[in-house]
Formats: structure tokens, sequence, C-alpha cells
């Protein structure tokens, strides 16, 4: 994506943290993400987020298993190759049962996490830029992402009242590239700040 | 804060001492990032020594047959398959705290739910090791897959309990690894931020996939945690399901029948959560995490294990009273004969098994016993070895003496590279254990500090406090005069 530049703050409290982001929001900045380091129930509705539409892409990936295993084992066992095992007839579908079943969560649950990674940019090799690393740690970190209209000085001022601590101007990178985290690594030819 | 409210007040605090969230990073990150002790290395080359052997055993087996096993012609499943239900049995109970008691809201997971789901896809890799070795001519074992082949193509056969074993098999130790690895990532990503050592930047950077902890990232994963646990909870009842209708659906007696599944479910959580207990035991003691795999996570766990080993101790009463009652002779004859008669070969198995998994876990009825370290990792032991037997006891005891007196079999004895073999696997199971306890964190981080404000002893106080006050209020405002 691009260099942006972002107004970061470091929230210590949930109880602060909430208030903080409503009254953010409220008074008209662009809230950019709240990094936090476990899931803060609520806080992506505060946010305004829409619901995750996973499940269903999960309930989609499993019915295409459970089609995939009727169909091939129809058509293999009733169909290209018959056998007559004890007398029964070749569509013999309870004894199929299972392994539709098997199926059916092994196409959910794979198909899902790599829905999951491709929206959520996950894979190996790939890093980001993180505004503080305390944000998988302890602390909840808020970014609000500057735009022309914006008055540095008074952001900062408004999210230092709102509660929040160390507050900073940063220059990030919003999206991902390949690299190594062991590493300073360029993107496109240019040199992304260091964390 | 409303946030804190709904904890029980029963319950005890599930993180004890007064932490708050960076104390809980430092607190389980130690052990990854110090140096091994002397205890892990001992450990480590002991379960390498066990590999080794197992990789002999299992070289020999490969080379000169399936012959260098003691099995025969009436006892052509002997300790193999025996050692693979135990272990995919052992499995289950990684699945039931990780994805059923998520489902069910038990906050008490998050303590022992990360280690418990390395256990499970630990054992099942070990179990895998059993039938795939088992086939004898193992370079032609993808023949088990439904690949368009020269032979026809001739179609594996769907209709085989063997087949939707090695469905459900598969599918379980996939399911399992992506639920256990999306768990990781957050907690990876926190040891990467954390890294000092170059090449530990590098691991985490590449093993955290790109972590942030964004808003967005943590809302869909946690729609992705409930929804594969909800995946995973009717996906480990089949599995044991399906392993069990390996036998239920066969027609030899003491196999045939109808109480299988439930009955092989039950044993295995029970088995499963014994297992749990001797690793975390060892575990929260050599890595210090006694806060946080508490006497009240000890004391659950019992409490499942005395309910499921009491199933388990219905099941059997159950199918011996139906052998009986049902007048079917073979039936009864491979129960009165084989089992119940002391006196008989096998006879030493069936009462092993029924003291230690249904006698033994009855003293957990006690709190006392309950909340007894010692007593617990002995019980933990002795389930084990019960719920060993008791797949030992179904498959042998069945089948060494079927319908054809003149085919009864000598009594088995397994061979050393069958000894070997199990012995392998346990070095392959506890190598893994070491290396993830080393390079991993065994407790769920996030998922801690989540639970953190709600069961913590620090803010359980407080809560407590705070309610005790607004009940005086509450009374005061409202009492008659």
């Amino acid at each position: 994506m691009a260099i942006k530049k972002f107004i970061t703050g470091n929230f210590y409290e949930e109880a602060v943290l909430f208030p903080a982001v409503k009254k953010v929001r409220r008074a008209g900045y662009k809230v950019h993400d709240v990094y936090t380091p476990f899931p803060i129930h609520g806080l992506d509705k505060e946010l305004g987020m829409k619901d995750t539409d996973l499940h269903i892409a999960g309930f989609i990936y499993g019915i295409t298993g459970t089609t995939t295993a009727i169909s091939f084992i129809g058509w293999a066992l009733a169909r290209d190759w018959q056998i007559n095992f004890g007398g029964k007839p070749f569509f013999s579908l309870p004894a199929w049962i299972p392994i539709m079943f098997e199926l059916t969560v092994l196409f959910s649950a794979v198909g899902m996490v790599l829905t999951f990674c491709w929206l959520c940019q996950l894979a190996p090799f790939v890093k980001k830029d993180h505004f503080n690393p305390r944000s998988t740690d302890d602390t909840f970190v808020m970014a609000i992402e500057c735009t022309d209209k914006t008055n540095e000085a008074e952001a900062i001022a408004f999210l230092k009242e709102a509660g929040a601590q160390d507050v900073q101007i940063q220059s990030r990178e919003t999206g991902w590239w390949f690299g190594r985290y062991d590493r300073e690594t360029v993107r496109f030819g240019k040199k992304v700040a260091a964390v | 804060m409303s946030l804190n409210r709904y904890e029980s007040q029963v319950r005890g605090p599930l993180v004890e001492g007064s932490k708050d969230y960076h104390q809980i990073t430092e607190d389980i990150c130690r052990p990854v990032e110090a140096t091994p002790s002397k205890l892990w290395w001992i450990g480590f080359i002991i379960s390498i020594g066990l590999l080794i052997f197992g990789v002999v055993s299992v070289t020999m087996e490969v080379m000169y047959g399936t012959g260098q096993w003691n099995l025969n012609k009436t006892i052509g499943w002997g300790w193999d398959i025996t050692n693979f239900v135990w272990w995919v049995g052992i499995g289950h109970a990684g699945t039931l705290i990780s994805a059923i008691l998520l489902l069910f809201r038990q906050g008490w997971r998050t303590g022992v739910n990360r280690a418990a789901e390395a256990m499970t896809i630990f054992a099942v890799m070990c179990a895998g090791q059993f039938p795939i070795w088992h086939m004898g001519r193992v370079w032609n074992a993808f023949f088990v897959m439904p690949y368009p082949n020269t032979r026809g193509p001739l179609w594996v056969n769907f209709n085989s309990p063997l087949l939707w074993d090695v469905f459900a098999i598969s599918t379980y130790f996939t399911v399992s690894l992506l639920f256990w690895y999306c768990g990781l990532l957050p907690d990876l990503a926190t040891l990467r931020d954390r890294a000092k050592l170059k090449w530990r930047k590098l691991f985490y950077g590449v093993a955290s996939f790109g972590w942030t902890g964004s808003t967005k990232h943590w809302q869909r994963h946690e729609a992705l945690s409930l929804v594969l646990a909800g995946l995973s909870t009717p996906l480990v009842l089949s599995v044991h399901t399906i392993v069990s209708f390996d036998f239920a659906t066969s027609v030899i007696p003491g196999w045939h029948t109808t109480i299988f599944p439930p009955y092989f479910v039950a044993g295995a959580v029970f088995s499963g959560f014994a297992m749990v207990q001797t690793l975390l035991l060892i575990t929260r003691k050599v890595l210090g995490l006694e806060e946080y795999i508490t006497m009240e996570h000890i004391d659950v766990m019992n409490k499942v294990i005395v309910l499921t080993g009491s199933i388990v101790g219905i099941a059997y009463l159950t199918e011996l009273f139906i052998a009986w009652y049902s007048h079917v002779e073979y039936e009864w004859f491979a129960f009165r004969e084989n089992r119940v008669n002391l006196s008989s070969p096998y006879g030493w198995s069936y009462y092993l098994m029924m003291g230690c998994n249904v006698l033994s876990p009855q003293i957990f009825w006690f709190k006392k016993m309950r909340r007894n370290l010692l007593v617990t990792f002995f019980m933990s032991i002795l389930v084990n070895i019960g719920m060993w037997f008791e797949r030992f006891v179904i498959i042998v005891t069945s089948i060494y003496r079927d319908y054809l007196p003149s085919s009864w079999s000598t009594y088995y004895t397994p061979t050393i590279w069958e000894i070997g073999f199990y012995m392998g696997t346990f070095g392959l199971f506890f190598t893994c254990y070491f290396l993830f306890s080393k390079f991993f964190p065994v407790i769920a981080i996030a998922e801690i500090k989540h639970i953190l404000k709600r069961s913590g002893d620090n803010f359980k106080e407080q809560m407590d406090k705070d309610e005790n006050e607004s009940l005086e209020a509450f009374e005061h405002a409202n009492a008659h005069h």
C-alpha cells in the first residue's frame, strides 16, 4: 500500500480505552486500527466494524466437502466400477456417511483457515509494520491516520486527554511485504522505517 | 467494572498471585527464552534414545516383514492395533479441552488447552504409525488413497470402516493442527516482539505469519476459533466412533456390539485426561507454572476422570450383562471363558482393566484426593495402564479363541520388535513434547490475559469486595424498619 502518517497512543486499561475510542471517533478522527495483545470483546463494534462473514465461508466450504464426497463415492462405487459387497446396493448411502462427514469437516476447516490467512494477510515471511511492540504484550495501541485536514498538535493533545500515554507521530507502511523480522527490509525500493 | 461480573464466585481463581498482563507474558515466555535445564536435556536424550529404538524396530519389521511380530493366524491384531487405539484415545482429551470446553465457555480450559492440543497432535502422529507399518509392504501405503490408478482404476472400498478410519484420522490430525496453530499465532508474535537474538527474531517472525493484533484480525480469529471448535466437537466424537466401528461392524464375539461408539469415546476422553494430568503435573513443576495450572485445574480434570471412568465402568458392565442376557452362546463364551474366568490365559488382564479403570478412579469422589498431587500423578499413570489393557482385552481376548477350537491360538506374547515399536512411539511423543515445551509457549498467553480480569486472584478478590459492598448497600436501602 503506502507509507502514511499516524498518531499513536498507548492505553493501559480497557476501562480507559473504550471511552477513548468513542471520543476519538465522535470527534471525527479516523481510527486506523487498535492493536491489542488479546481479543477485547465489543471493541470491534465500538470501532464501527461489521461482523465477519468468515463462518458463512466455512459453511460453503463444508457443503462443498459433502457434495465432493457423495458425488465421488457415488460415481466410483455405483457407476465406474461396481463391486458386489454381500449383495448390498451399489449406491449404499448409509455406509458413506462417515466419509461424507469427515470431508465436510476437512474442507470447512482447511478452507476457513486459508480464507482467514488471506483476509488477514498472514503467511510465513510476511512482514508488517508495527506501531509499538508492547501491543503484543500488555498495552492497547490506537493509531489515528493523519489526513490533509488533521491538525497534528490538536490531535495529539486530544489523544492525551482521552487517556493515551506516550503519544507519538509515526510514519508507517500500511500494507505487507515479504521480509524477515531479523533484518531491515526494503519494499519497492523504499526504505521502510525501523520499528 | 461490568466486564467482570459474570464469573461464578464459587470457582477459585484460575490465575494465582497478583498478575498483570505484562507479568503473564514474562512468566510464560521465561521457559521459552531461558536455556534448557539439565532436567530437560536428560528427558530429551532419553526420548531420542527411545525414538531410535523405535526406528530400529520398524526397520526390522520392514526388512523382514510382519513375521517379526508374534501375530499369528487367529491373533491378526495384537500390540500394534492396541497401541493405535490407545494413542488415538489419548488425543481426544486435547480436543475436548480446546473445542468442547470452548463451546461451553469454561474459563479453566485456557490454562491447559495449548499443551493438551499439542498432546493431541503428537498422540495422533504416534497412533498413525501403527496401521501404516502394520501394512507390511509400507511402500504401497498410498494404495489407501482413492487416486486414478492403472489397475482399472480400481477404487478403494468406501464401505469399509478401515477406510473410514483413514479419512477420520487424517482429518482429525489436520483440523487439530490448524486449530492449534491458529491459536499459537498471537503468542508467537508476542515472542517475536520480545526477541533479542537474531535467530529468535527470524524463527518467530516466520512462524507468527506477520500477526499484529489488529482488532479486525482478532474479530476474525475469534470467529474462526468458534467455528473450528464447533467442527471439532462432532469430529472428535466421530473419530473414536469410527475407530470403534473397526471392531463393532465385524462379526467377532466380543466385538460385535452396538455399545462400542459411546463406550470408546468415553474411554478415549478418560485416558486422554489421564495423559494430560501426567504431562501437566510435570510441566507445571519443571517450568514453574504453578500459578497458571493451579489446583483448581487439576481438581476439575480429576472430576472429568471420575465421570468418564464411571461411564466406562457402566459400559463394561452393560456389555457383560448383554452378553449373558442375549443368549448368544459365542458372545457369552467370549466373556465368560476368555475374560471373566480368572484362570483363563488372559483372565488377569480383564481384572487389571476393571481395577485400574473402574475401581481406582472412584477415589476422586473425595476432594482431598482430587487436590493431592501425588495421588493424581499415580492415578494418571494407573488409568493409562488400565486403558491400554482395555484395548488389549477387547482385541486379543476376543480373537485368540474363535469359533473353531482347532485353531485356538497359543499364548500371545510380543516380540522385542513389537515392544520396541511401542517404546519408539513414546520416544516420538516425548521428543515432540520436549521440543514444543522449549520453543513454544505451553500456555496460551493471549487467552490467559483474556480471562485475567474475570478469574485472576487479585481481580477476583476485588470483585468479591465490590459484590459484598453493593449487597450491603442494597440490604441497607431495602431493609424494613
